[in-house]
């Protein structure tokens, strides 16, 4: 239960000082990487044979209360085939560049929970093709809401919140562009969606 | 909006005679015996609005089995649930398309008042946005609840004469864009009960 993922060895010799440390938390191996490198480390992850993990669980982020400890982007990795799982972390200042290498061209998954961890915190993906807010609307103006200095109750009063709440065009949300751009991405996808490989890979 | 002279003197011509309170009768008789309910359901408040409609409590009694998920076909918006900001100009959008004559039945905690929910994506109660005929309290509210704020609106119903006109006026938003004062919806907005707690919040 406690024991490391293999993939750690490996993934240190493949990488060297780009792996900064790893752990085992409640049985789950957790790798911290050097935010420049990561990409290389995720695609390497995902495309060597022996660790194969294609499928992303999940990306989120964690800011603690702690001023001192770094926003942490979590990435979740489950390799099917294997059945084995592995937790990757890139460490962040919050008070400075929240800026990270997106992975949708790896996992395609990865766009709306790049989305969701850009609304929620502000992390910005390079190479998103479509980083917008995806929960909060696209005219919300009070910020990042899951950051710690964000209040509960949002920046602006209850008033000022609503009157922008009613000012907004149900329509804008549901338009005829909004839907074009999800029929663009069905059609850029549409060759990549037909399962003629193994594990539904193209 | 409060009642004008003209309209005073509106009153007084027709005043209550044999004719107009047999004929109120037989209005509100057909009114409250065919309450078409718009069903807002957004939380679990709407599992109990569906247990209301299932067979054990039986909505069919008051003439209400017939769901209007169109507004235009509507007598009662039932707002079964919290509604988040984003929403708000959803549901004011259907209130102005449902005609007149018109109710509303805010249901449960999170619709009349925000609920637990006193954070930045959440309404602080749908008396925001449009005007409440009857509140239920719960969290949520047995079927005998909801049931129980129906038959209150039937007495309602029962009490409106075509003399008054004050009572189908339609209530449009402000100039400022807001349904109620600001400092209004600010008071409503306060934090009470535990809320008020949340000292991290700022």
């Amino acid at each position: 239960m406690t024991a490391e993922s293999p993939s750690v060895p490996a993934l240190k010799e493949a990488f060297g000082s780009a792996i900064l440390r790893a752990a085992v938390m409640c049985g789950d191996t957790i790798v911290y990487l050097a935010r420049d490198r990561a990409h290389d480390v995720l695609a390497w992850l995902k495309d060597t044979p022996d660790q194969s993990f294609d499928y992303l669980t999940d990306i989120t982020a964690v800011e603690y209360r702690d001023p001192e400890r770094p926003l942490e982007i979590v990435y979740q990795l489950r390799s099917l085939e294997r059945r084995a799982d592995l937790r990757l972390k890139i460490e962040l200042d919050p008070q400075g560049d929240l800026r990270v290498d997106s992975v949708y061209h790896l996992w395609r998954g990865a766009d709306w929970l790049e989305r969701e961890v850009f609304d929620m915190f502000g992390v910005t993906f390079t190479g998103h093709p479509d980083l917008r807010r995806i929960l909060m609307w696209e005219s919300y103006a009070e910020g990042h809401p899951l950051r710690k200095d964000f209040p509960l109750r949002g920046h602006f009063s209850r008033a000022e919140q609503v009157r922008r709440a009613l000012s907004l065009k149900p329509e804008e949300h549901y338009s005829p562009e909004e839907l074009e751009i999800v029929r663009r991405h069905l059609r850029e996808d549409d060759p990549g969606r037909v399962p003629s490989g193994r594990g539904g890979r193209a | 909006m409060g009642v004008t002279q003209e309209d005073h003197a509106v009153v007084s011509e027709i005043s209550p005679n044999w004719v107009t309170t047999k004929l109120d009768y037989l209005v509100n008789l057909a009114r409250t015996k065919s309450l078409w309910p718009m069903p807002f359901g957004t939380a679990c408040c709407a599992i109990e609005f569906m247990a209301t409609a299932a067979s054990r409590y039986d909505l069919a009694r008051f003439g209400m089995e017939r769901m209007s998920f169109s507004p235009r076909q509507a007598d009662v918006l039932i707002c079964a649930g919290r509604l988040p900001f984003k929403l708000a100009p959803v549901i004011r959008r259907i209130w102005d398309q449902m005609p007149q004559p018109k109710w509303s039945i805010s249901m449960g905690a999170c619709a009349s008042t925000g609920g637990i929910f006193d954070n930045y994506a959440m309404v602080q109660g749908i008396d925001t946005i449009i005007p409440v005929d009857v509140y239920v309290p719960g969290c949520p509210p047995r079927p005998e609840g909801l049931l129980y704020a129906i038959l209150m609106l039937h007495k309602k119903i029962s009490g409106e004469s075509l003399a008054d006109r004050g009572l189908r006026q339609e209530f449009t938003l402000r100039e400022d864009g807001l349904f109620l004062a600001p400092e209004r919806v600010d008071e409503l907005g306060e934090p009470f009960g535990n809320s008020v707690h949340q000292t991290r919040s700022g």
